[in-house]
């Protein structure tokens, strides 16, 4: 049976060198090699719902008045698109159930994709031959991060409502470009043009998840034409020989498991636990808001970058050169991601380390670049956690003010102290591997002499 | 009648838990040896998987029962709850299958050679062979250059009609001109005797687009003591009601905060216009100045004059563009 | 100045003392009562206070309260409507002189506060207790008054927030009553609202709104507090992305220690 099919493809494709190929193409084993997988499914399940929802979302900001099953909205003025995802959430069925798994979806395909990248800094993965996997890696968060984002605002509910004005504040504070850059995406100044939630429509369903699919068909791509990288947790294993688990029938069960198993977190997430009720904050005018606006977590970072900066506008005569927002909402990502994007150039010059890696260090194995990155790490996880200054007064009582002057000077003193730290760790690791070496070693000889 | 149905009970009972048995087959003459090597049954791994499957079954038709009756008052809790739960089942059930009834070869190959010089070679070869018929080769390169980037630069050129890029005059518009009735939500007009202290309002010019971020403003009526404007914005007020545009200078939120101490002598600060975003603080009494968060700029203030029936109305336009700050915020003071 | 007030707690201290002996009118319970628990900052007779004292006075069954002078507003012509609102939700007696009040647990019993308000109702013509109909209120323009006046600080569900130097509070605790009362105070730094701004028919919407917002519609599930995203990116780190790391755990490699 097998084989009739077999000889059926293979007569009209000659594809059996390929598939032979591609059943026994080798996967080295550690579970981190998995995360990059989650992401993958995760953003499977995103194009998925994805696909539903724009079945029925309407992308017009047309204002109507809203007649609905939801009562504390009643007879109050929305947009088309604010109400067409009012009506997925309450009126199709299981269309909330998608929406929010939608959402979940997006939520955790970041943190995956962001713990993965963690994965690749601290083991080394994107030195030679795999610097443009790398980069297409980085290229698919930032473009994941636009993502999310227009797919998020594009419900026209307070909450992201706000959020866009932020993100177009955050435009025109580009020195010298910001306003024309601002009045050319928006079609004028904020709110802009009637068609401008078209053009978030496009990018957000057509236009970026062609990107996405395209730079993660080469990164995928690079990555089996160079063979994964693998950790040397056996002594066959070398920078020439690869020892992994065959595609099929040994990874075939378990990358399939796992692909179910996303899905069903995500679908249970999507089911059990609320995300962006809409209906609850309202739709969104310029002159509403709410106290409490967050973004989604994966812009955390950037609101922290917004709220830390102190209160100035650079300007030189009455030529404003750099608004306030610009620091902590456009240079600060900027730093981040070309930091990320040079490292491998970084890390080459600076050890001058040319050669081809396919084994991986173990963080502890490289205490430079661990120390690094663990310092840049605390940078960024300071800046976004002092986003929630205010959540923190709330809950637990310490001043906002006193918060801000807290973060100001820890993000400049904490990525040091814990870069050291980390070094400080990796060296303690290594020389305790050289200790217990050297006692087996020892062992043995005095077994030996027993014997 | 019952006999057969006790014949497709023990039928089914034996399709669930019945296995075949593979019998060792003698290679026949010609065949290869295994590839994937044997490995030894379990029977624990295979009833796991097999119920895990089952109930993944059942969990999957759950849902679509759950789907179409539509009664639950849970609906969209026990639909994610059968769905996601059938995934998990199944997901387990193949991990159950990846680990004890799959053989999980380990085996060794060699990484893919670093490159490949000849191919190299030859490609590079290839290329410099075919410009044999070219002498101007440098030329050509420019000429190419420049036909590309013209081109690309006019395929790209439609994208402007996306918005206005270079006329910045949008920016300092504002519906507000001398005269304009200032309105609510609703459209009704605004009289100066509405507006009392302690309390904060949203005001519209009469008949313009809401949504402008140069409309909304936010009015309060402070105390003789609590004003104290620098000279070019001491006749701004209408009869200590002050108005100022409702959209935050540093990136864009509305202003809906007002906190105003109900004793002073506990909390000396002045009444105060708070944006909610980054928390900008702005004191009305001193020109919309900033006196907490990140705003670089102050908030404009619309000039107020009330008409003979009491209605407030706006005496001119704003004494800074609206909006985030940009550029060119500074060089212009608002166009009507 | 401050013979005044000794002297008028010892008559006071000898009225309690005396014992319930006395028919007292409520009026005259809640003199008392003022005595032991207000008077050090609100001062005699409800003058009120802007200048700190220095002293500490009281004493009776009251001893055990810490007692603290401060400054405080007065409160004549207030009404009983502020002193219903400051004592039934714990503002009042402040237990930190000099910060936000705070909805406190009790420590007066329903007798004693409806004796203190009727005291600081006699100290002056003020507002009545309001008797808010919420029922009669529609709840969707509940919804869009109270995002256009409140929202902005206490969160479009009424979950509270943050704004400068102070916390408004969550409002899942306040009465029809209390927030009615509020309303047309503006406690603390909160704006006041009168009947021109809003109106009592809004104030019942507003109410109405106010209490379906403390069980709102979680169609979608766990609720997670209704506070948006910083909740559902813990959620998403702490419970998903922990999960499937452990699903990657089961399913792939760890390595050995040499």
């Amino acid at each position: 049976m097998i084989r009739a099919v077999v000889r059926y493809l293979d007569q009209r494709s000659g594809a059996a060198p390929l598939v032979r190929k591609t059943l026994r193409y080798l996967f080295p084993d550690h579970w981190s090699f998995l995360l990059g997988e989650v992401a993958l499914y995760s953003f499977i399940v995103l194009v998925a719902t994805g696909t539903y929802l724009a079945l029925f979302y309407q992308d017009s900001t047309a204002m109507v008045t809203y007649h609905g099953p939801y009562g504390p909205l009643q007879g109050q003025e929305m947009s088309e698109a604010y109400r067409s995802v009012l009506n997925i959430s309450t009126t199709v069925k299981a269309g909330l159930l998608i929406r929010q798994t939608h959402h979940w979806a997006a939520d955790v395909f970041i943190a995956t994709v962001t713990l993965h990248a963690l994965r690749i800094f601290f083991t080394g993965a994107y030195r030679k031959p795999r610097e443009l996997t790398y980069w297409l890696g980085l290229s698919m968060l930032v473009v994941a991060l636009l993502e999310g984002y227009l797919g998020y605002s594009l419900v026209d509910d307070l909450l992201s409502g706000m959020g866009l004005a932020i993100g177009n504040g955050v435009a025109l504070s580009i020195p010298f470009i910001g306003a024309n850059l601002g009045e050319l995406i928006w079609g004028g100044p904020f709110p802009g043009t009637h068609d401008f939630f078209a053009r978030m429509y496009i990018f957000h369903v057509f236009l970026i998840p062609l990107l996405i699919a395209v730079m993660l068909g080469a990164h995928l791509a690079l990555v089996a034409l160079r063979h994964h990288t693998q950790f040397r947790s056996e002594r066959r294993q070398t920078e020439r020989k690869l020892v992994g688990v065959p595609t099929y029938p040994g990874q075939t069960p378990r990358s399939l498991g796992l692909m179910l198993a996303v899905a069903g977190v995500l679908f249970l997430l999507g089911g059990l636990v609320q995300i962006n009720p809409i209906w609850l904050w309202g739709p969104y005018h310029t002159y509403a808001a709410t106290n409490g606006a967050q973004p989604d977590w994966y812009l955390g970072w950037l609101i922290g970058g917004l709220r830390l900066v102190p209160s100035f506008d650079l300007t030189i005569g009455h030529y404003t050169v750099i608004p306030n927002p610009f620091w902590g909402g456009a240079l600060f990502p900027m730093l981040v991601f070309g930091f990320l994007f040079a490292w491998p150039l970084l890390e080459r010059r600076w050890t001058g380390d040319t050669r081809y890696h396919n084994l991986l260090d173990r963080p502890r194995d490289a205490p430079g670049r661990t120390a690094i990155g663990v310092g840049f790490v605390t940078w960024v996880f300071l800046v976004f956690v002092a986003g929630s200054a205010d959540r923190v007064y709330v809950f637990f009582g310490l001043n906002y003010s006193s918060q801000l002057w807290f973060y100001r000077g820890a993000v400049f003193v904490a990525p040091f102290v814990t870069g050291l730290i980390a070094h400080r760790v990796c060296v303690e690791l290594q020389r305790g591997e050289q200790v217990e070496r050297r006692r087996r070693r020892a062992e043995e000889e005095a077994r030996a002499a027993h014997a | 009648m019952r006999a057969r149905a006790k014949d497709l009970l023990v039928s089914a009972a034996l399709l669930a838990v019945g296995r075949r048995r593979r019998r060792a087959r003698r290679l026949r003459p010609g065949e290869v040896e295994r590839i994937v090597p044997e490995g030894p049954p379990s029977e624990g791994g295979e009833l796991l998987a097999l119920a895990l499957l089952a109930l993944g079954t059942i969990l999957a038709v759950g849902f679509v029962v759950v789907y179409a009756l539509d009664r639950a008052p849970a609906q969209t809790q026990l639909m994610g709850a059968t769905l996601g739960s059938s995934l998990l089942c199944i997901a387990a059930a193949l991990i159950v299958m990846a680990k004890r009834l799959v053989v999980t070869e380990e085996i060794e190959d060699d990484y893919p050679v670093i490159e490949h010089p000849e191919e190299q070679e030859t490609i590079a070869q290839v290329v410099e062979d075919s410009g044999s018929r070219i002498t101007r080769r440098r030329l050509f390169k420019l000429a190419f250059l420049g036909a590309g980037g013209a081109l690309t630069a006019a395929l790209v050129t439609p994208a402007a009609s996306l918005g206005p890029f270079l006329r910045i005059k949008y920016f300092y518009g504002t519906p507000w001109r001398r005269g304009r009735r200032l309105v609510d939500e609703s459209g009704k007009p605004w009289r100066a005797s509405d507006i009392e202290e302690r309390d904060f309002y949203t005001a519209f010019p009469e008949g313009a687009d809401k949504e402008e971020e140069g409309s909304a403003v936010v009015l309060v009526r402070l105390a003789q003591g609590q004003l104290s404007l620098p000279s070019e914005l001491a006749q701004y007020p209408a009869n200590g009601i002050v108005a100022y545009s409702k959209i935050c200078t540093h990136a864009g939120c509305a202003i809906n905060l007002y906190r105003t101490p109900l004793f002073p002598p506990n909390d000396p600060s002045p009444p105060e216009l708070v944006c909610p975003c980054h928390y900008s603080t702005f004191d009305p009494g001193r020109g919309g100045t900033v006196t907490f968060g990140p705003a670089g700029r102050k908030l404009p203030m619309l000039p107020l004059q009330i008409d003979s029936r009491g209605f407030l109305r706006a005496a001119g336009n704003f004494d800074e563009p609206v909006g985030p700050s940009w550029w060119g915020v500074r060089l212009h003071g608002p166009t009507p | 100045m401050r013979r005044l007030v000794v002297a008028v707690t010892v008559v006071t201290a000898a009225q309690l003392l005396a014992g319930p002996a006395l028919a007292q009118t409520p009026v005259e319970r809640g003199k008392a009562l003022y005595g032991e628990f207000c008077v050090a900052c609100h001062g005699a007779n409800g003058a009120g206070n802007v200048r700190q004292q220095s002293s500490r006075i009281g004493f009776g069954p009251g001893r055990n309260q810490v007692q603290q002078s401060g400054i405080a507003p007065s409160l004549r012509g207030v009404g009983a409507l502020a002193a219903d609102f400051y004592l039934r939700t714990g503002y009042m007696p402040l237990q930190r002189v000099g910060l936000q009040p705070r909805r406190s647990r009790l420590i007066l019993t329903d007798a004693q506060i409806r004796a203190l308000v009727a005291y600081v109702a006699s100290l002056g013509a003020g507002p009545a207790i309001p008797a808010p109909h919420p029922e009669r209120g529609d709840i969707a323009a509940g919804m869009h008054l109270f995002t256009d006046h409140c929202a902005g600080c206490h969160q479009v569900v009424a979950e509270g927030g943050f704004v400068t130097g102070a916390l408004p509070p969550p409002l899942e605790d306040a009465t029809a009553t209390q927030i009615a009362e509020a309303v047309r105070i503006g406690p603390y730094v909160m704006p006041r609202f009168s009947k021109k701004a809003i109106s009592d028919s809004q104030l019942d919407s507003i109410i109405r709104y106010v209490q379906y917002a403390k069980h709102p519609d979680d169609r979608g599930g766990w609720a997670i507090g209704h506070l948006g995203p910083v909740p559902e990116g813990i959620v998403t780190w702490l419970l998903a992305a922990s999960l499937l790391v452990v699903v990657c755990m089961i399913i792939g490699k760890r390595l050995k220690t040499p």
